[in-house]
This record gives structure tokens, C-alpha cells and sequence, in this order.
């Protein structure tokens, strides 16, 4: 209970935190109309409505996952700088419990993404948004946005132990974005490619909600891959930060002092 | 009674690398071979220049930082292997205006705290009003941390520190950058923790600020300790002797290296102060070396000379010079 009490409180204070941030705001505000801008063009010629809707929800989501690794990096970042991060290890609760809401929070702004994503494809470009099951739809959101939190949790523990691991964070957005068939289909892609999209949050995610959004299969099961593969990241980020923390702490690197 | 803070020949060494091309593994020690125990309720304050090694030690001891040899305990238990333990009963304050959530308010600020070192929820409210209270941030909670002064900051950084009430407080420099009334404050605030019975460690490089408040002082430079004990066995170290001050125009190295070989002279220190510097000379009781002093000094346009009882600080630089 308290557990989730910490993370809860944890995350709300995030959100505020980095909501009030501009630079940040702005930057949730202009990715995901570059995205489905870019999404549209690559698949306006030749193909149907469902392909645009697919094409909509992918962009959402990059802008989603570009959140959660760049800003995740630059809040780890900025917490170190602040000395916060040195404040955090030094108090008792358990180390993971006050990453996780940071890399949730930012998923969760990253929602906005969603919600411009589809408005902006429908009022711009005229493409006809209708959600077949809006109840998948809207119970596949939090699934989503939290596996992809908790993606980047895993790249967060390389944050803490390498002060300039922010940048491998950039580094690691363009491929999740392929290999997970946020913009191209991953049929597409070599067949090698679809085992590792299996072990990516965002694949289940997308598949969800374009399931329900569309119709013709039902997204539970990968509403309930997102849940597992969730469950999972927790599990081998927190033995990644204990023993990237440990490391930290043994190299004198929380600080930049 | 078994102490409640020990360190026992603690040393920290950092691995820095220099070059692009050609990386280099440089090596600075930061501390080596510190050693103190802290009794409970007892003020301690480990006093040191920039760089000495104060902060590194703190650090170990409320364990974010592993030592690379010795070992420390808090109440008994020791900070690498029973960390959490440790932290649950420790407060850790520094100084400066970072270490705070720049966006959120002071109460947001401490309610994620409070959450983070398991103040029960039902305390929370009443612990954050108190101690809000205890600081003098009260009617200013709800503003952003951003705006505040770096009084202010400080003053909501020490009560980060005492959400969970630990008996055990770290305060590493808590003063720093304070103007003189917030510095007051504060030093009143610390003294009031001691009157509560916490045990307290404050580093600082402040000597009347260690005079004022500690109980006992460790000096340390260049990562050792160089002494321990009260201010007043610090200032009997030297008050046998007598402390000559010289106001100087253009001192340079070599002079000041002559000024130290007289017979007699046990510390030299030049201080600037306004446009002129002036040579602190300590000496060994019965010696009078103003003469002496006076005659190196030939070819140095000379100001003032005075000669007084030593202090505290006079203390330290001896130590810290020597060390």
C-alpha cells in the first residue's frame, strides 16, 4: 500500500513539475503535429482510411516514447545537476520507487501526444477518425503510457550510474520507433526485426489501440502484454539500478561535484 | 555509551581521466585516514578549507558514497552494509540553493519527502506545519521554490531534514552564502536542534560559526584530521603564544618563506584585506619577534604592526597551514 502511495504521490509531483517547465511543454506540444505530419505524407498516397488511423496512433506514440527517453534523460539529468538525485539515494525508500514515477509522469504528458495526434490528422487532413470499441480504446491508454514508462525506466538506470548516458537516450528513440512499427509496419522490416519488436512495450500498445480503434480483433491480449511486459522492466530495471546505484555510489558519480 | 556516529580510518580515493585521445587515469584522494566518534547529543563540527575533504566525509557517512577503505557507523550499524537502516535515522541538510524541485511550492517540496522518508500519512500536515513554523517559512509555503531567497532555500532545506524527526543530523555547510541575519537565524535554528537532544554533525569553514556552536571541533586538511578536540583545547594550542599582524604592500613568496625560518615563528599566513595584505605571524610564548620580523621585512613597504592575543582562528590556520 504504501508502495503505491509513494509512487502515486510521486508521480503527481512530477507531473507538476514537469508541466510547468516551457521549454518541455513546448516541445510536447510541437513533436506529435511534426510526427503525424510526417506520418500522413508517408502514407496519404494509395492506401485507405485504416492505414491513416494506424498511420495517426504510430505518430502519437513516437511522440509518446520520444518523451519518455529524452525528457526522461534530461529530468534525470536536471536532478543530478540540482542535486536532488544525491537527496533521493540518500533516503530510505527504495531507489526504483522514485524513478518510476518520474519516467511514468512523462508518458503521461507525452498522452497529450495522443489526443492532438488524432485531432490534428482529422481537422487538417480530413482523415475520419472513428474508434470501433471505445472502450478497449480508452482502457488501453493507462497500459500503454505505463509500459512505455516503464521501458524507459530500464534506460533510466544507465542514467543514473553514466552522467552522460542522456545522450545513448537519443540514441535509442529512432530504432524503438522501427523496430516496435510505430511508422512502418513491421512486416515490412526484415524478419528478424518482429521477435525483438515482441520484447518492446510500444508494439503491444499500438497493436491495442489500433485493434480497437479499428475493429476485426480484440485488443485485450495486448492490453494484458502491455500489463506482463510492464511487470517485467520493473522487475529487471530495479535489479539494474541497485546495481547501477551501488556502482554509482562506489565511483562517486550521483554528483557532478 | 557506545557513540552514536563513528568513522574509523575512513579513506575515499576519486578516479578522474584526462585527455581525448589519449585517456589518462588520474587518482586524488580525497580523504585519508579520517578517524572521530560522536557521542549522542553532541555537537561536532569538522572544520576544513575548500577541498579538505569535509563534504567527501559526510558523504560516506550518510552513505552515498562508499568508502574505498575503513568503515563508519551510525548508531551502531555500518553505512555500507546496513544502509537503509541508516538512512531511516539519519537527516541530511547541505548547503547552497540546490537540492530542491525549483517548480513545486516548499510544501509540495517536503510532502514528497516526508512521503519519501514514510512520515505517516496522518503526521504529514502537522509535521509540515511545524516544522514550517520551526524554520520561519510559514504563509510563504505555497510559493515556488524558484522565487525564494537562498535563506529561504536553506531554511526549507533544513526542514527537508527533520521530516522524519531522526536523531542523527548531517549539516554540511549550511550557512554558506547566507547574509549575516539568515546566518544567525540559522546558527539559532542548529542550536536548537543540540537543545532537542539530536546528535549533530555540522562541517563548516566558518571558525566563529564552530566556536559558537560545537561541542567539539575536528579539524581537517588536505584529507586528514589534523586535531580534535574543544574550541577551548583548539584556542590553548595556541594562546601560550602571541599573534603579530604586519600590514604589507607587495609581499612576495620568498619573504614570507624567510619570515617562517625566524626562531620562535610557528605559523605565517598572509591575508588581503581592502587594498594592503597583512602577514599573521604566530609565535611561541617568551619569544618577541616583532625586531626580527620587521628587519626581513627590509625593502617591503610596511603599514601597521600589532600585536594580540591568539584565537580560534588563529588556531586553525596554524593547524591547517602545518597540516
Amino acid at each position: 500500500m504504501r508502495m503505491l502511495r509513494t509512487i502515486a504521490v510521486g508521480w503527481a509531483l512530477h507531473m507538476k513539475q514537469e508541466s510547468r517547465n516551457p521549454f518541455f511543454l513546448w516541445v510536447v506540444i510541437c513533436t506529435p503535429l511534426i510526427y503525424a505530419t510526417m506520418a500522413y505524407f508517408l502514407f496519404a498516397r494509395g492506401t485507405d482510411d485504416a492505414t491513416l488511423v494506424t498511420a495517426a496512433v504510430g505518430s502519437a506514440l513516437m511522440g509518446i516514447w520520444s518523451l519518455t527517453t529524452t525528457a526522461g534523460a534530461a529530468s534525470l539529468g536536471q536532478q543530478r545537476r540540482l542535486g536532488i538525485l544525491e537527496l533521493l539515494v540518500a533516503a530510505p525508500t527504495p531507489f526504483w520507487m522514485t524513478i518510476v514515477p518520474i519516467t511514468i509522469a512523462i508518458s503521461a504528458i507525452g498522452t497529450y501526444s495522443l489526443v492532438t495526434g488524432l485531432i490534428y490528422v482529422r481537422l487538417l487532413f480530413g482523415v475520419p477518425v472513428e474508434v470501433h470499441d471505445w472502450l478497449g480504446f480508452l482502457a488501453a491508454v493507462p497500459p500503454t503510457i505505463v509500459s512505455m514508462g516503464m521501458f524507459g525506466f530500464l534506460f533510466c538506470a544507465a542514467f543514473v550510474r553514466f552522467r552522460a548516458a542522456w545522450a545513448v537516450g537519443n540514441l535509442f528513440e529512432f530504432p524503438v520507433w522501427t523496430i516496435t512499427g510505430l511508422l512502418i509496419p513491421v512486416v515490412l522490416l526484415p524478419a528478424w526485426v518482429e521477435p525483438l519488436s515482441w520484447l518492446a512495450a510500444p508494439t503491444w500498445g499500438m497493436r491495442a489501440l489500433r485493434a480497437a480503434a479499428l475493429g476485426g480483433s480484440s485488443p485485450w491480449d495486448d492490453i494484458a502484454m502491455c500489463v506482463v511486459l510492464s511487470v517485467v522492466y520493473a522487475a529487471i530495471g530495479m535489479v539494474l539500478l541497485r546495481v547501477f546505484l551501488r556502482s554509482a555510489r562506489a565511483r562517486g558519480s550521483l554528483a557532478l561535484s | 555509551m557506545p557513540p552514536v556516529v563513528e568513522a574509523l580510518d575512513l579513506y575515499r580515493t576519486y578516479r578522474t581521466t584526462t585527455g581525448t585521445f589519449r585517456r589518462r587515469t588520474l587518482e586524488v584522494e580525497a580523504v585519508r585516514g579520517v578517524s572521530f566518534e560522536i557521542g549522542e547529543g553532541e555537537l561536532f563540527g569538522l572544520l576544513g578549507p575548500n577541498g579538505a575533504g569535509k563534504t567527501t566525509t559526510i558523504k560516506m557517512l550518510i552513505t552515498l558514497l562508499i568508502p574505498t577503505s575503513g568503515s563508519a557507523r551510525v548508531l551502531g550499524h555500518d553505512v555500507v552494509e546496513d544502509a537503509t537502516w541508516v538512512r531511516e535515522r539519519i537527516g541530511y541538510v547541505f548547503g547552497g540553493d540546490r537540492g530542491l524541485y525549483e517548480r513545486l511550492s516548499a510544501w509540495d517540496n517536503l510532502r514528497y519527502f516526508a512521503e519519501l522518508y514514510g512520515v505517516e500519512p496522518r503526521r504529514q500536515r502537522p509535521r509540515i506545519e511545524e516544522l514550517l513554523e520551526l524554520v520561519g517559512l510559514t504563509g510563504r509555503e505555497k510559493e515556488r521554490v524558484e522565487g525564494y531567497s537562498r535563506g529561504m532555500r536553506q531554511r526549507l532545506h533544513i526542514a527537508r531534514g527533520l521530516l522524519h524527526d531522526p536523531p542523527v543530523v548531517f549539516l554540511d555547510e549550511p550557512t554558506i552564502g547566507v547574509d549575516p541575519v539568515g546566518a544567525r537565524e540559522l546558527r539559532a535554528t542548529i542550536a536548537g536542534l543540540k537543545d532537542a537532544g539530536k546528535t549533530v554533525l555540522l562541517t563548516t569553514h566558518y571558525m566563529f560559526e564552530a566556536d559558537t556552536l560545537c561541542d567539539r571541533i575536528g579539524v581537517v586538511a588536505k584529507g586528514r584530521l589534523v586535531a580534535e578536540g574543544t574550541p577551548r583545547d583548539l584556542k590553548d594550542r595556541v594562546t601560550d603564544g602571541t599573534v603579530v599582524e604586519i600590514e604589507v604592500y607587495g609581499i612576495d613568496g620568498a619573504t614570507v618563506e624567510g619570515l617562517r625560518t625566524i626562531p620562535g615563528v610557528t605559523a605565517v599566513a598572509v591575508e588581503d584585506r581592502d587594498q594592503a595584505q597583512v602577514v599573521v605571524v604566530q609565535a611561541t610564548s617568551g619569544t618577541e619577534p616583532t625586531q626580527e620580523l620587521l628587519a626581513r621585512l627590509e625593502g617591503v613597504s610596511v603599514g601597521r604592526v600589532a600585536t594580540r592575543e591568539p584565537t580560534l582562528e588563529d588556531a586553525y590556520v596554524a593547524l591547517v597551514t602545518e597540516g
